[in-house]
C-alpha cells in the first residue's frame, strides 16, 4: 500500500514537471501572430492590454474577450455565459470594470485594458489577490479572475464615494465608503460564484479594503 | 453572430446620416443589450454605427429657457456616471436609486442613458427564436399568452403581446415627468414627453417606443421639482440584486405639513411601458399623507389590472409595493 502511494506520488511529480515544461513552451510561443482562419469585415485595432500595446486584425464580430483569449494568449478572463449574466469575463477598461463578452474589440481602439494577468507587479501579487488566497475566496476558481478584477475596481469606486442601491441616503456627500458585508454583496452582485464561495469572497474584499485582519463569517451547520 | 460592417461615427449628424443610408443598420451605444440580442440571433443588423466617440455625455443644470432649474443628462452618458453625479444625487435621488437598482456595476459602467431607454423586453419567448413572437416577428403570434407568463404584464397588454418593459431608470423618469430630446434626420430637435415615449403594444408590439427611424436620443431633460426630500424606489425581485423586477415602484411626494401637495407614482414590471399610477395620484392629491390613504389609493389603482394565468400575484404585490414606496417616501429615508 505504502509502495503504491509512493509510486502514485512519483507519477504526480513527473506530471507536474511535464506541466511546467508545457507552460514554459506556451509562454515562449509567438502567439500574437497566430493568423485567424477567416475574417469578415476585418479591421485593425490598437489596444493597450496590461500596459502592452497590441495591434491586431480582427473580425468586426470579435468580442474583447475572444480577442484576448484567442488572439493574445490571455486566457485568464473566462467565458462563462457569454451573455453578460455571470461576470466571469470582467476586466478593467480605463479604470472601470466592464464585461469583455459584451464589448466589441472594435470599440476598444486606443483604450487601456487590465486583466487578471496584469494585476501583479512582477512577482508581487495585488493585495486583492493575496486576500483571496488567504481567505480561500474560491473553490473551482473559474469565476475568480472576474471576481478579483471586479473587486479591484470596486476599491476605486468605494474610494470615490460612489453610491449603491443600498446606500442609506444618496443625497449625503460621501467622500469614501467603508464597505459593509451587505454593501459588498450588493456591489459584487454582477459576479456569480456557482461554488458558493461568497462568505470567503466577502471576507477577502473586506480585508483588502481595510488592511485589517477579517474573521470569516461562515459557520458549519448545526 | 451574423457578419456586420462596423462604422465609427464622429458626430451625431454624421451618425444619423450613416444610419438612414442603410435600412438594416443599427446604432451601437453601450451594447449590453444589442450585442446579446445579436448573439441570440434576435437582432440581425448588417451594420453597426458606433456612437462611442460622440460628445453627448454631459450632465448639466439648466439655467435658461422653459426648463430653468431643471437638469439635462446626456444621451450617451453612462448609467454609473449619471447615478453618481452630484447634481443628480442631490436633486433627483429617485433617479440615482432607480439606476442603481438595475443590472450590475459592470453593466451600469457600460450602459448609456439613451440605450437604457431603448433596451428590449426580457420576455423569454422574445429571446427564443424557435418560438412565435409578434414583437420579434410580427404576425407569428404570442407564445407567452398560453405559456409561462409569470413575469408578464397585468396592465395595458393586448392579445398580440403581453411583454413588460424592463428598465428601472425609465420608471423614475416617468415619475419625474422627464422629456426625451432627439435629433432628427433633417437636423431638427424634437422633445418627447416621457409618457409619449414608450407605448402600449396594441396591434404593433414590434414598436417599443415612438422614435422614428434615424432619430437619435441626444439628452434627457429633467424638470425642476420639490420631491428630493421625499422619494423612494422600491424593487421586488426573485433575488436581492442583479435581477429584473417582478414589480417596482417609484414614489415621490411634496408635502405641505402632512398634506400631499404633489404626488407621483410610477410602476415597473407591470406593463409594456413604465406605468403611471394616475388614479392613485389623483386620489392622494390634497389628502393627508397617511398609510391608510396610501392603501386606499393603491387598491383603487390595481382594480383595473388584468392578470394572466401565472401572474395574478402581481396585483397584491403591486398594491403592497405602492404602499411601501409611499411610506418610505413619506419617511424621507432612502433605504430599501
Amino acid at each position: 500500500m505504502k509502495l503504491m502511494s509512493m509510486a502514485a506520488a512519483g507519477l504526480l511529480a513527473s506530471h507536474l514537471v511535464g506541466a511546467e515544461q508545457l507552460f514554459a513552451r506556451a509562454v515562449d510561443m509567438d502567439i500574437e501572430d497566430l493568423p485567424p482562419v477567416a475574417i469578415e469585415n476585418g479591421l485593425t485595432v490598437n489596444i493597450s492590454v496590461n500596459n502592452t500595446k497590441r495591434k491586431v486584425l480582427i473580425d468586426s464580430r470579435a468580442t474583447l474577450l475572444d480577442t484576448m483569449r484567442e488572439r493574445m494568449g490571455l486566457t485568464g478572463s473566462k467565458k462563462g455565459c457569454d451573455h453578460g449574466q455571470c461576470g466571469a469575463c470582467t476586466v478593467i477598461i480605463d479604470g472601470n470594470r466592464v464585461l469583455s463578452c459584451l464589448t466589441l474589440a472594435a470599440t476598444c481602439e486606443g483604450k487601456s485594458v487590465i486583466t487578471i494577468e496584469g494585476l501583479a507587479k512582477d512577482n508581487v501579487l495585488n493585495p486583492m489577490q493575496t486576500a483571496f488566497l488567504k481567505h480561500d475566496g474560491f473553490q473551482c476558481g473559474f469565476c475568480t479572475p472576474g471576481q478579483i478584477c471586479s473587486a479591484v475596481a470596486l476599491m476605486k469606486e468605494a474610494k470615490e464615494g460612489q453610491a449603491s442601491f443600498i446606500t442609506a441616503d444618496v443625497r449625503q456627500d460621501q467622500k469614501s465608503v467603508v464597505l459593509s458585508d451587505d454593501e459588498i454583496a450588493e456591489r459584487m452582485s454582477g459576479n456569480i460564484c456557482r461554488c458558493g464561495a461568497y462568505p470567503n469572497i466577502v471576507a477577502a474584499i473586506k480585508e483588502a479594503q481595510t488592511g485589517k485582519n477579517v474573521e470569516q463569517t461562515w459557520l458549519f451547520a448545526g | 453572430m451574423r457578419p456586420f460592417k462596423f462604422t465609427a461615427a464622429g458626430t451625431a449628424p454624421l451618425a444619423i446620416g450613416q444610419l438612414v443610408q442603410n435600412p438594416n443598420s443599427s446604432f451601437l451605444a453601450g451594447g449590453t443589450n444589442l450585442l446579446d440580442l445579436m448573439k441570440e440571433d434576435v437582432a440581425r443588423p448588417d451594420e453597426l454605427i458606433d456612437l462611442g466617440r460622440l460628445d453627448l455625455t454631459a450632465i448639466t443644470p439648466v439655467t435658461a429657457g422653459s426648463n430653468t432649474g431643471g437638469a439635462t443628462i446626456g444621451g450617451l452618458a453612462k448609467n454609473t456616471f449619471t447615478a453618481n453625479h452630484p447634481l443628480i444625487r442631490q436633486n433627483y435621488p429617485l433617479l440615482s436609486k432607480a439606476i442603481l437598482a438595475g443590472a450590475s456595476a459592470q453593466i451600469r459602467n457600460m450602459a448609456t442613458n439613451g440605450g437604457n431607454l431603448l433596451q428590449r423586453t426580457r420576455c423569454s419567448y422574445f429571446y427564443d427564436i424557435a418560438m412565435p413572437c409578434n414583437k420579434r416577428n410580427p404576425g407569428t403570434g404570442c407564445a407567452a399568452m398560453e405559456g409561462f407568463n409569470r413575469m408578464h404584464a397585468i396592465f395595458g397588454w393586448s392579445e398580440h403581446c403581453i411583454a413588460v418593459y424592463p428598465s428601472d431608470m425609465a420608471v423614475a423618469l416617468a415619475a419625474l415627468d422627464a422629456s426625451v430630446k432627439v435629433m432628427q434626420p433633417e437636423g431638427g430637435i424634437r422633445l418627447i414627453p416621457f409618457k409619449d415615449f414608450h407605448r402600449l403594444p396594441g396591434e404593433h408590439p414590434e414598436r417599443d417606443n415612438t422614435l422614428n427611424r434615424g432619430e437619435l436620443i441626444t439628452a434627457i431633460e429633467l424638470p425642476q421639482n420639490k420631491f428630493a426630500a421625499h422619494s423612494a424606489y422600491v424593487k421586488v425581485r426573485d433575488r436581492n440584486s442583479y435581477a429584473f423586477a417582478l414589480v417596482s415602484v417609484a414614489a415621490a411626494l411634496e408635502l405641505n405639513g402632512n398634506n400631499i401637495s404633489a404626488v407621483r407614482i410610477a410602476m415597473g414590471g407591470v406593463a409594456h411601458q413604465p406605468w403611471r399610477a394616475t388614479k392613485a395620484e389623483a386620489m392622494l392629491l390634497g389628502k393627508a399623507a397617511t398609510t391608510d390613504n396610501f392603501k386606499l389609493a393603491a387598491a383603487a389603482e390595481m382594480q383595473s389590472a388584468k392578470p394572466l394565468a401565472y401572474n395574478a400575484f402581481k396585483i397584491d404585490m403591486g398594491q403592497n409595493t405602492i404602499v411601501h414606496a409611499l411610506d418610505m417616501a413619506l419617511k424621507g429615508t432612502a433605504v430599501k
